[in-house]
């Protein structure tokens, strides 16, 4: 007689069945394939495969509306997709019993429009996750988000409501908020998009950082200059598909595709 | 010294359309101060109930259970659209009629929800109809992308709510609750009808039995209201500046 465990599709299929601990550092950390994803009628993504290395720093660039922030939104299953998979550590994050909360304890994110709590001054809101989520002890997460807040320059802004703070500043608490809970990954999604340029530097000097602590980072950003020094891989999007992608020496002065070599002309 | 009172006394002697009763007959004082009292009970339980129904239906109609959201629609409905008196009525004389009774004396058979109890009931399932739908809305004007936030955090649905949507909702309904609850607080006047003896019910007793009372009376009843009301915004107000967040919404 067989093992039923061996013949249940449930157990033996690697999409339904818990991979992370099968999952080892030199596999991609986040591995994207074959997406698709539609909203109504309009198909966002329409296949579009990548794969992030631990410690890897990996900039998406491309035009509006090419599918960037979609695509992002899903690794922490913030959107779901209709086709393909997305692995983080081996977990694939759209299966039906997928685990949120493991999810998101390993992907940190930080928004455009940074999204903090308006009603919690900045310590508050750096602590609020680690202790409701983590359940940890209130006085060690308060030293740590201290710290956190020294690390991105804010000391001195602890007891500050986000109201009371800058762009720069309130997106600085963001990016300590996600650190916080101390994920592996961490997606930044057009961060500087809604500061002035004064600001804009700040907040990507605190992104240098982590970057180069080795914190494995997805980044959509127009920020060229920015990607440029930063990122180990440049993915370039348009229209819903990855149109050409490369360590940034070769994708930014040997693009092939017309297209990129067009929207780079128009930025850089 | 010619008293307070005696002052009160001569000047019903002289116009007796002014007899301020309230002021120089113990008992008459105290069928007022009873009313008063039974009013201000009625007011705080009414607002507390009317405010838990505010949330607990708000939530409920942010849940995806299509079922819950019927139910709470047809209620707001059916309270909103409907007079709180024949609302009261028909709590009181309809639904009155199949509760149980008890005999605490073993003659007598009491309703074990007496006529104050249906009050209470009747006016704040009234009112929280009105205070679903502030919360609903105050609940709707926290941004999509705060609750992401919250969400991408690892927060569950129910922490989410609890610490980040809800405050920030209610915060953004209290001119809203404060307007709902001052109506509130002057619709328990209804109660009359079902004889609850609270302060238009005792004034019209007194002014029944003294009519030389009844302007002096009414003109209480607009004076302990105006009070009654004001303090209760007072306190709303109070506490609107202590919920207000620095640099936010302003």
């Amino acid at each position: 007689m067989t093992d039923p465990a061996l013949t249940d599709p449930a157990l033996t299929d690697p999409a339904l069945t818990d991979r992370a601990t099968a999952w080892t550092p030199d596999q991609p950390i986040v591995a994207i394939k074959d997406v698709h994803k539609s909203f109504g009628d309009l198909e966002v993504l329409k296949g579009v495969s990548l794969e992030v290395r631990k410690g890897e720093v990996v900039c998406i660039i491309g035009p509006s509306g090419s599918g960037k922030s979609t695509l992002i939104r899903c690794i922490n299953a913030l959107t779901d997709i209709q086709g393909g998979s997305i692995t983080v550590e081996g977990q694939e994050v759209h299966a039906k019993n997928l685990d949120k909360l493991a999810l998101r304890k390993k992907v940190g994110m930080v928004f455009q429009q940074y999204n903090l709590f308006p009603h919690k001054t900045a310590l508050q809101n750096v602590m609020m996750a680690p202790i409701k989520v983590l359940k940890e002890d209130r006085s060690e997460v308060e030293g740590r988000a201290r710290a956190l807040l020294r690390k991105v320059r804010l000391e001195g802004k602890e007891d500050s409501y986000p109201g009371e703070l800058s762009g720069g500043q309130q997106q600085r608490v963001a990016i300590a908020r996600s650190l916080a809970m101390r994920p592996d990954i961490m997606l930044f999604d057009e961060v500087t998009a809604a500061l002035d340029p004064e600001t804009v530097k700040e907040v990507l000097v605190t992104i240098k950082d982590l970057a180069r602590e080795g914190m494995t980072c997805i980044l959509v950003t127009h920020e060229m200059g920015f990607a440029r020094e930063i990122a180990d891989h440049i993915y370039f999007t348009d229209r819903g598909v990855i149109v050409e992608h490369g360590p940034p020496a070769t994708f930014f002065d040997q693009a092939s595709d017309p297209r990129t070599r067009e929207f780079l002309s128009q930025i850089l | 010294m010619l008293g307070f009172e005696d002052f009160f006394r001569e000047l019903a002697a002289e116009h007796p359309r002014w007899n301020f009763i309230y002021f120089y007959d113990e008992k008459q004082a105290g069928r007022i101060l009873a009313g008063l009292w039974m009013t201000v009970k009625l007011s705080v339980a009414c607002v507390l109930l009317s405010v838990v129904i505010g949330v607990v239906g708000a939530w409920l109609q942010g849940t995806s259970n299509r079922l819950l959201k019927a139910v709470v629609q047809g209620y707001i409905q059916f309270f909103r659209n409907t007079p709180p008196l024949v609302q009261l009525l028909f709590f009181y004389f309809a639904l009155g009629q199949f509760t149980p009774t008890y005999s605490p004396d073993g003659w007598l058979q009491t309703p074990i929800i007496s006529n104050v109890g249906w009050a209470i009931i009747s006016l704040s399932f009234f009112a929280g109809a009105f205070n679903v739908e502030i919360f609903r809305a105050g609940i709707e004007a926290v941004p999509e992308s705060t609750r992401e936030a919250s969400e991408s955090l690892g927060m569950t649905r129910t922490q989410t709510y609890t610490e980040v949507v809800f405050p920030l909702a209610l915060r953004v309904s209290i001119p809203a609750l404060n307007n709902n609850l001052v109506n509130l607080v002057k619709t328990t006047t209804q109660a009359y009808a079902i004889a609850v003896p609270e302060l238009l019910y005792e004034s019209v007793s007194v002014w029944n039995d003294f009519p030389s009372a009844q302007n002096p009376v009414m003109l209480l009843l607009f004076v302990v209201y105006i009070l009654l009301v004001g303090v209760l915004v007072l306190g709303m107000n109070r506490w609107e500046r202590r919920m207000r967040i620095p640099g936010y919404g302003q």
